[in-house]
């Protein structure tokens, strides 16, 4: 399931409270770097969503620009976005807005640039330690 | 382990006293009582735990108390992934650990990079650019057995320590290059690497023999650059 950015929180939270649905788990946030589409760069991102209640699962997807990547966070609706969002915010650059604490998870606190999208490149050193290549 | 040395010239009192020099006793006591820095960062560190543990038992050879604290421990095995998160922790836990100290780069991530070698943006290609190293043992991960022959290579470095001798406290360490810039950037063809790396390709360029061959731990200070001592390692 495909869904605009701008519908995202609501149909978020649909997906959580509707009986029917009853998407309790956020079982996984990713995000793809597509720079290459034929209607502009994109970044994809994939939301897993679980219902242990009804068994079934959903993936939704939410195409954002590549360069201006935003989407509302739903860190309110499932806890567990809190880091899966931290996560696809550092190695992607996706902002999540609304989010309570947007900074870096896996790499360090002053690390530039987000290593996932298909442009990046390597420092050549950080914080004095050469990147040597053999 | 140790075998003392009896110095004691007289054939008359030979078998009675027995003499020896002050750093042979120094020696054979930090020797046979290495304490490492329990200091596991990835998959390496199971390979440390098994060497600790009741079947490789690195108790029998001298060693073995764990320390979880820099300040007790004389040895940091550097076993797993060393990032460039983990670099600074890694370079304040060396400094806080009281001299002589010694240090074991355990398998191929810790000794350039290992399989991140080329795209692992995150991953400081060796952990001497950090902290001086002692003894490199390649391996993905080493094995127990390869650990221990490792720890026999640092307790013979042990033995070779003079008090007198601060050489090695004072000369700044090689590994420093990277952070203080001048210095020589380490040498890719001092050869102290050869593992199964080095059969991917990107890894062996110029680094060793690269294959298969397996050549054991090797002992980093020797004869390798200003600074290091130049004496062989006994066998």
């Amino acid at each position: 399931m495909v869904v605009k950015a701008e519908a995202w929180a609501a149909v978020a939270g649909l997906c959580r409270d509707d009986s029917r649905l009853g998407f309790d788990l956020l079982s996984c946030i990713t995000g793809v770097d597509y720079p290459e589409r034929e209607d502009g760069a994109e970044i994809e991102v994939i939301y897993n969503l679980d219902s242990i209640a009804n068994h079934h699962e959903l993936t939704v997807k939410v195409k954002l620009p590549r360069d201006d990547p935003r989407i509302a966070s739903v860190e309110e609706i499932w806890r567990t976005a809190d880091w899966h969002e931290r996560e696809t915010y550092d190695l992607l650059g996706v902002v999540f807005e609304g989010h309570h604490n947007l900074v870096r998870i896996l790499c360090a606190e002053d690390w530039v640039g987000h290593p996932l999208r298909k442009d990046y490149e390597p420092p050549d050193s950080f914080h004095g330690i050469k990147n040597v290549i053999y | 382990m140790s075998e003392l040395e009896n110095r004691n010239p007289d054939p008359l009192t030979k078998n009675v006293v027995f003499l020896t020099a002050v750093d042979d006793i120094i020696n054979a006591t930090r020797a046979n009582s290495v304490w490492p820095l329990t200091f596991g960062l990835a998959c390496c560190a199971i390979e440390m735990m098994a060497t600790g543990a009741a079947k490789y038992d690195i108790d029998r050879f001298g060693s073995g108390p764990f320390r979880g604290t820099p300040r007790q421990s004389d040895l940091m095995i550097v076993a797993g992934t060393v990032t460039h998160k983990m670099a600074p922790r890694v370079k304040r836990l060396y400094d806080q650990m009281p001299e002589p100290k010694y240090v074991i780069a355990m398998g191929g991530c810790v000794i350039r990079g290992g399989p991140y070698v080329k795209h692992g943006y995150h991953v400081v290609k060796g952990v001497d650019l950090l902290v001086p190293v002692d003894v490199y043992i390649p391996g993905c991960p080493p094995r127990p057995e390869a650990l221990l022959e490792g720890l026999f290579k640092v307790q013979k470095l042990m033995k070779r320590e003079k008090i007198l001798d601060r050489t090695r406290r004072t000369t700044k360490p090689e590994v420093y290059h990277a952070v203080y810039p001048g210095l020589i950037l380490r040498n890719a063809e001092d050869g102290i690497w050869a593992n199964h790396w080095g059969s991917q390709g990107e890894a062996a360029r110029g680094v060793g023999g690269g294959g298969h061959r397996w050549r054991g731990p090797v002992c980093g200070r020797q004869g390798r650059g200003v600074g290091r001592r130049g004496r062989a390692l006994p066998r």
